[in-house]
């Protein structure tokens, strides 16, 4: 009897607490993007008894353009950490309390330790979700498939290659392709005659997902450059198409939530972090088509042959990969001279 | 009485002239300031990004050769357009106005127009389907032919002047057809009458009588065509980079709005330039 008291006064008294500490947290985030999951928002609610609004960003720069201008809206923001120096240097994001995450633990050393979410010398982004850019092929027109880069530049492929029309992407796969650092690109006359030498293999650029799928599926392409979410995506679909991460390596990037310096409900924010990042929410997402998780333990929990798992979940194919780290914009503009000259030139 | 009447009249005057003003100022001055304004900016005025007046953008465009080779590319191409929209449209415009009458006449200008009721996009949509190997018409010609071809004109040159010619011929037919309607059949018989053959007829009469009609449709086809950016992108594939395309490049992928501003401006000056170099040879043409 006297148990029942105390168990109905417990939960009475952690019902009210929570009724207390309830927050209204705001989530700026680009839209469909995980954090706006309406299943994992009302678990969140009711797990926590906080309540979560989303707003929307189209580009970095517009990301950056809100923090900036609206101080004290958001208290959980996504930043991709090649950005996340640029908001801790102006002051826009606060360090992230690793000790309120509990699933920071099941984060691998060498995400954690990623020295852009790490700028300023603490944690300011928690690493969230991470991928690949690199090439897929489609597997009709391969009997073996291919391990190297250079398959770009063999002219039995002529006339079916295509790259992603974006400077610093077709920059930095070049990089790649002439062995350099894609983040201290040393000689950049190296990458332009090697890009000059793709130019006739090339059949069209390719500017989104359906572009490249639409191109794929009427058989115009061998072989292209790829996002690996995407290609999980299009390989699910049915589109006969392999993903493949060269010896040479892969273009990796990284996004990690970030609390802005401004908000006033740390606590929160902080819960809904560790919510994200946990390895129920990230599973089950995952189902409908995710990135790859920086959770160690939620990477494990995918089925063995979920996409994620079969070719990022490999610790080879990870070790191949060069993370971006930011770009200055000097950089930017000598790229994108490059490859607009290289493109006029045709 | 006198300036009472004038008072009125200009009364009347004001208040008809006065939406065609307003349209014009609020469609196309507006923008088009604003546009010279972004051009002589360092950067887009939004948020608290701080900017200031330079005129380096249209500095940019001597600065490398990319953005001549490709206003000379793009020229080139408005000038292929507009050639081979001329050379197909006036025979049809004038089969319109001069060989057919009656109901099939206002069929066959319906068939004309038809394809302005359709979004550019859809149409550009559809020329790839058909233009692309393995496409509709390599399907089609292999059906009807005996020997095998090989058609694949997608990602090409000619693909972009294909869509191209087919979406702006109409305006050629629509004004040649005007010009040709306007002569009066009797010039011709008097013409076929003193001995004239068929081909000193277009020569003397027809050209020269439809002409105005025919070089205003090669300005409304040149001008746009100079410029353009959707058909190249999507038709053109590797080769499809022209000067539109780098403009819409500034604005939608790289948010250099000043520097797309100023390009614009830069194409707007040369293609008047084209026509002002051109029009003493128009005018003469014309009387």
């Amino acid at each position: 009897m006297n148990k029942r008291i105390l168990l109905a006064t417990t939960v009475a008294l952690t019902t009210t607490g929570a009724a207390v500490l309830a927050d209204e947290i705001r989530v700026l985030n680009w839209q469909g993007y995980g954090t706006d999951e309406d299943w994992a928002i009302s678990a969140f609610t009711e797990a926590t008894g906080h309540t979560v609004v989303h707003e929307y960003f189209n580009s970095e720069q517009e990301m950056l353009t809100k923090l900036r201008t609206n101080p004290g809206a958001y208290d959980v923001v996504l930043i991709n950490a090649a950005f996340t120096p640029q908001a801790q240097a102006e002051g826009l994001i606060g360090p992230v309390d690793s000790s309120m995450v509990a699933n920071f633990s099941d984060v691998p050393e060498n995400l954690a330790a990623n020295p852009d979410l790490n700028a300023g010398g603490a944690l300011h982004g928690m690493p969230w979700t991470w991928g690949l850019t690199s090439f897929a092929v489609n597997t009709n027109e391969f009997n073996e498939m291919p391990t190297s880069i250079e398959v770009f530049w063999d002219t039995a492929h002529e006339g079916k290659v295509s790259i992603r029309d974006d400077a610093l992407e077709a920059v930095q796969f070049a990089a790649i392709a002439t062995g350099q650092d894609i983040n201290d690109i040393l000689d950049l006359d190296a990458i332009e005659a090697k890009l000059a030498e793709l130019m006739p293999q090339i059949k069209t650029y390719w500017g989104s997902e359906n572009d490249w799928n639409q191109f794929m599926a009427a058989g115009d392409l061998d072989v292209a450059t790829f996002w690996s979410g995407s290609a999980s995506r299009s390989m699910a679909s049915g589109l006969p198409v392999q993903f493949i991460v060269p010896d040479e390596g892969a273009i990796g990037w990284l996004d990690g939530l970030s609390i802005p310096t401004s908000s006033t409900k740390k606590e929160a924010a902080h819960a809904f972090i560790n919510w994200m990042i946990d390895p129920e929410f990230y599973v089950k997402w995952a189902e409908s088509g995710a990135p790859a998780s920086a959770n160690a333990k939620a990477a494990a929990a995918l089925p063995d042959d979920a996409f994620n798992k079969r070719v990022l979940g490999d610790p080879a194919v990870v070790a191949r990969v060069q993370f971006q780290r930011p770009v200055s914009d000097e950089n930017r503009e000598r790229y994108l001279e490059l490859w607009q000259g290289l493109k006029a030139a045709q | 009485m006198s300036t009472v009447l004038a008072r009125q009249n200009r009364l009347k005057i004001v208040s008809l002239l006065s939406p065609a003003y307003i349209w014009l100022t609020v469609a196309i001055f507006l923008p088009l300031s604003a546009m010279l304004y972004f051009s002589f900016l360092s950067d887009v005025p939004f948020g608290d990004a701080e900017w200031h007046y330079t005129s380096e953008n249209y500095q940019a465009f001597f600065q490398t050769s990319t953005y001549a080779t490709l206003l000379w590319k793009s020229i080139k191409l408005g000038l292929t357009v507009t050639v081979i929209s001329v050379l197909v449209g006036f025979p049809c415009a004038y089969v319109l106005a001069k060989a057919i009458k009656g109901k099939s006449r206002e069929a066959l200008f319906l068939l004309v127009i038809l394809p302005f009721w359709s979004n550019s996009l859809v149409r550009i949509f559809c020329w790839a389907i058909v233009l692309r190997g393995n496409g509709v018409l390599e399907l089609g010609l292999n059906a009807i032919l005996p020997f095998e071809v090989d058609v694949n004109l997608m990602f090409s040159t000619p693909a972009i002047v294909i869509g191209l010619v087919h979406s702006y011929l109409p305006y050629v037919i629509l004004t040649s057809y005007l010009a040709l309607q306007a002569i009066d059949d009797n010039l011709i018989d008097a013409a076929r009458s003193m001995g004239a053959n068929k081909l000193t007829i277009l020569w003397r009469v027809i050209l020269p009588l439809s002409l105005p009609g025919l070089l205003a449709g090669a300005v409304l086809i040149f001008v746009p065509v100079v410029g353009s950016f959707m058909e190249p992108r999507i038709l053109g594939g590797r080769v499809g980079t022209y000067f539109g395309t780098v403009i819409e490049d500034q604005f939608v992928a790289v948010f250099n709005w000043p520097l797309g501003a100023a390009l614009s401006f830069i194409l707007l000056a040369v293609v008047l330039v084209i026509l002002a170099t051109a029009s003493p040879a128009l005018r003469r043409a014309q009387t």
